[in-house]
């Protein structure tokens, strides 16, 4: 296949592609458009947290339905259609290949299914919107029976469809863990051996794994969610025999190994960017290897940490408090091992850099506030107020925004051949960050007074109708619309640099790994010669040597 | 915490002292974690450091740096779950000998109450039934039975620092007791359709007098209303 440069017509290279690239910017263009949209309900919502009864601008009043309708469609997006394309498929289907040498993924054809069906789902999501009844308004997690029976949701299309979506969009992804897990076994440059693969591709690929073992559950439970709807079968209904708890275990069996999913990518997307730009080796490459399989692992035992007061045996808590409680190490060790890779460095602050650091600096917020939530006691008191709000967007923000920013930045050069505005991308890094820690740091102490989650207006309690309580509300809204109009510097940036960026050579940041020894933009089919390697790919600054990297490709 | 939000009930305190020391051992290893990473990026910048240095991470003498940490973590996370378990134990695990029992039904979009009138048993003809207000008395232990008519909702009284999920087909019975007087609110916590932003009711702490006379009130009322459809009959 690598030398296999035939001329394509515009149609069969950019819609009909068996190409990995091209998938990629696929999952990735789509995801960003997706972004869009969830960005733009997250601003919807804020509004009208901040100011009750307002007629928003550009979307007029914000309604109980319509309220209920952008939270649910929001935290879906930017999950199922955000997060997972553009970190899993996104990155997995662009870095796979080039990072370990080969010319594209093992199953070419079953990787352009996987983008069709991801399309379609994301075009069914995007239909439910405008169906008689509106989209589906019961929450991401779509607890039965309110989201089992039109009578309660009131939303006998949009619920469907979203479920109909979210299977979809499984299906989708399923596909490309196939592909991505067989691709990393079979097809790795002659050299490569397992401690010689790029972190990230580990990560991506454990990801992939954790996430073909939890989606059964799911999609299984959202078949029987949609004959629950469509047929009134009754799984989830107590009076027809069924429990609407049996829908939260399987959806959760799934929903919190999703965070790990997405959780590893963007640790592997940090680890290459730390590496390179503070000239270091990866400290205990194995450790984190170690502890990113134990990580997985654990993060199968301990779903029902989402459940402590949902009416599960109160002695199963115990269990979940103590696994949950558990996983707090495998992560804290890894976040260490970052930490540790700066010492003695030479830390170059370029702008991936930046969001890479700020990845660090954030989760490590969102790590620790989940203590209070998987521990059983506080967990009473917190569940389902905005503290956990504030505490899992303290880690999916820097999860799959913060650290997709920097690895755009990073491998930018690589995907277009040129370089994005380095004054831009700084401009974009602070006014993403500092607004980011002023929507959530206010949302943390609402939580902690006590207000609870998807209510259009607290008027109805007086205990957080409080002025000083609404300040709060004010200010992370003012912030959220100040880091949503500095994506626009972002979007900018991206593509006008994609047309007339700096030109970039083949390795801009003289990088060790593989992808960096193929041309910027890399033609069809990679690399001229498949290459061929001989060390790990975090060969930074060894002593004896002139130059400060060393490609894993380099004859020694 | 209760600088933040009053406390209302026997166990409350224990849910904050949870939280303090999550917030203090936690906090303790975010601000060391933070501190070095910032120290770091300082010290090691490419201007004061322009050549790094080549560490694997792999060796024992790295390592420790670590491994101690990692010990020192489990150490923590030992005495949290001990807590939170011992806490959660008390709270949801045991079911003190109630004064009195209180049935709490949710439905789009209301909390129903049944309170026992002034036989103090719940069952009985002089029940004194309310929607979305609930009336208990100071220091008494109360027992719930939570009950759904429809979706799921979740009964939650954040000066109680209690919640618990109403399930349809299921009746879930919990505790409480109330340590001060006052009117606080009553919240609904999961998203029960539409009206799920207004599924809000009012709960009045009482001392026995006052609320002797609440119940004397509705026993009144309720006959005057007896009168009265009689008298339209």
């Amino acid at each position: 296949m690598s030398h296999d440069h035939h001329e394509q017509s515009f149609f069969s290279k950019y819609l009909f592609s068996t190409d990995h690239k091209v998938i990629a910017m696929q999952y990735l263009f789509t995801g960003m458009f997706m972004a869009l949209i969830g960005g733009f309900f997250a601003y919807g919502f804020r509004m009208q947290l901040a100011f009750p009864g307002i007629e928003v601008p550009g979307l007029g009043l914000v309604t109980p339905n319509l309220y209920n309708e952008l939270v649910t469609n929001h935290g879906s997006i930017m999950i199922f259609w955000v997060a997972m394309p553009v970190l899993i498929a996104a990155f997995g289907n662009y870095l796979i290949p080039l990072m370990i040498g080969c010319d594209d993924m093992v199953f070419p054809r079953l990787n352009r299914l996987s983008y069709q069906i991801f399309l379609i789902s994301a075009i069914v999501l995007i239909a439910s919107f405008f169906v008689p009844g509106g989209g589906f308004s019961g929450a991401w997690t779509s607890y039965p029976p309110l989201s089992a029976q039109a009578k309660y949701n009131l939303t006998p299309l949009g619920a469907p469809m979203w479920l109909t979506a979210v299977a979809l969009e499984f299906v989708a992804f399923l596909l490309g863990g196939i592909n991505f897990i067989t691709t990393l076994m079979n097809s790795r440059a002659p050299g490569m051996k397992m401690w010689d693969i790029p972190i990230v591709l580990w990560m991506i690929v454990i990801a992939s794994i954790v996430f073909m073992a939890s989606a059964g559950p799911l999609i299984a439970g959202a078949v029987m969610l949609l004959f629950d709807q469509i047929y009134h079968i009754g799984f989830f209904n107590p009076n027809k025999g069924g429990d609407p708890i049996l829908w939260q275990h399987l959806f959760w069996f799934f929903g919190h190994p999703e965070v790990y999913v997405v959780l590893l990518p963007a640790m592997g997307i940090v680890a290459e960017v730390i590496t390179v730009f503070a000239r270091k080796k990866l400290f205990g490459y194995k450790t984190i290897l170690y502890t990113t399989i134990a990580t997985g692992t654990l993060s199968f035992f301990v779903w029902a940490h989402h459940q402590f007061v949902a009416g599960i045996d109160p002695r199963m808590a115990n269990v979940f408090t103590i696994t949950t409680i558990l996983i707090s190490i495998p992560v804290t060790e890894m976040c260490f091992a970052y930490i540790a890779t700066l010492f003695g460095g030479s830390i170059e602050l370029r702008t991936p850099m930046l969001f890479a650091l700020a990845f660090l600096a954030e989760f490590l917020i969102g790590g620790v506030t989940g203590i209070f939530l998987g521990s059983s006691g506080s967990d009473i008191y917190f569940h389902d107020t905005y503290f956990v709000l504030a505490h899992f967007h303290y880690t999916f923000v820097p999860i799959a925004i913060i650290s997709v920013f920097a690895g755009i930045y990073y491998w930018f050069p690589k995907m277009f051949g040129r370089h994005m505005n380095e004054t831009l991308g700084k401009i974009h890094f602070w006014g993403t960050v500092i607004p980011f820690n002023l929507i959530f740091l206010p949302l943390f102490f609402l939580g902690l007074a006590g207000q609870h989650r998807r209510i259009y207006s607290y008027e109805n309690f007086p205990e957080l109708a409080k002025p000083y309580l609404q300040d709060l509300r004010i200010l992370a809204t003012v912030s959220l619309i100040v880091m949503l109009s500095f994506q626009v510097v972002f979007l900018f940036n991206f593509f006008y640099s994609i047309f007339k960026g700096k030109k970039a050579e083949k390795n801009p940041w003289r990088a060790n790994t593989l992808e960096w020894a193929a041309a910027s933009p890399p033609p069809h089919g990679n690399f001229p010669e498949l290459p061929q390697v001989y060390r790990p790919p975090y060969e930074y600054s060894v002593p004896g040597r002139e130059l400060d990297y060393w490609p894993q490709n380099e004859k020694a | 915490m209760e600088y933040i939000i009053e406390r209302a009930s026997s166990f409350a305190g224990d849910i904050d002292f949870l939280i303090v020391l999550i917030a203090v051992l936690g906090g303790f290893w975010l601000l060391l974690a933070e501190a070095v990473l910032f120290y770091f990026i300082v010290k090691y910048r490419r201007k004061a450091s322009p050549k790094a240095q080549y560490i694997t991470g792999e060796e024992e003498v790295s390592k420790k740096w670590l491994h101690w940490p990692h010990y020192a973590v489990i150490v923590c996370d030992l005495f949290i779950i001990f807590f939170a378990i011992q806490t959660w134990v008390k709270i949801k695990q045991t079911l003190p000998k109630p004064d009195a029992v209180i049935e709490v039904v949710g439905q789009q979009w209301a909390w129903k109450f049944t309170h026992p009138g002034l036989d103090g048993k719940l069952g009985t003809k002089d029940d004194v039934k309310t929607v979305d207000e609930l009336h208990v008395v100071v220091n008494k232990t109360y027992q719930f039975k939570l009950k759904s008519d429809d979706v799921l909702h979740s009964f939650s009284i954040p000066v109680f620092r209690l919640k618990q999920d109403a399930v349809p087909g299921r009746t879930i019975t919990g505790w409480f007791k109330p340590t001060k007087t006052g009117q606080f609110d009553i919240q609904c916590a999961e998203i029960c359709g539409i009206g799920h932003g207004i599924m809000g009711a009012k709960l009045y702490i009482e001392t026995e007098e006052e609320h002797r006379t609440w119940l004397e009130h509705q026993r009144m009322a309720q006959v005057n209303g007896n009168r009265i459809n009689t008298a339209k009959k």
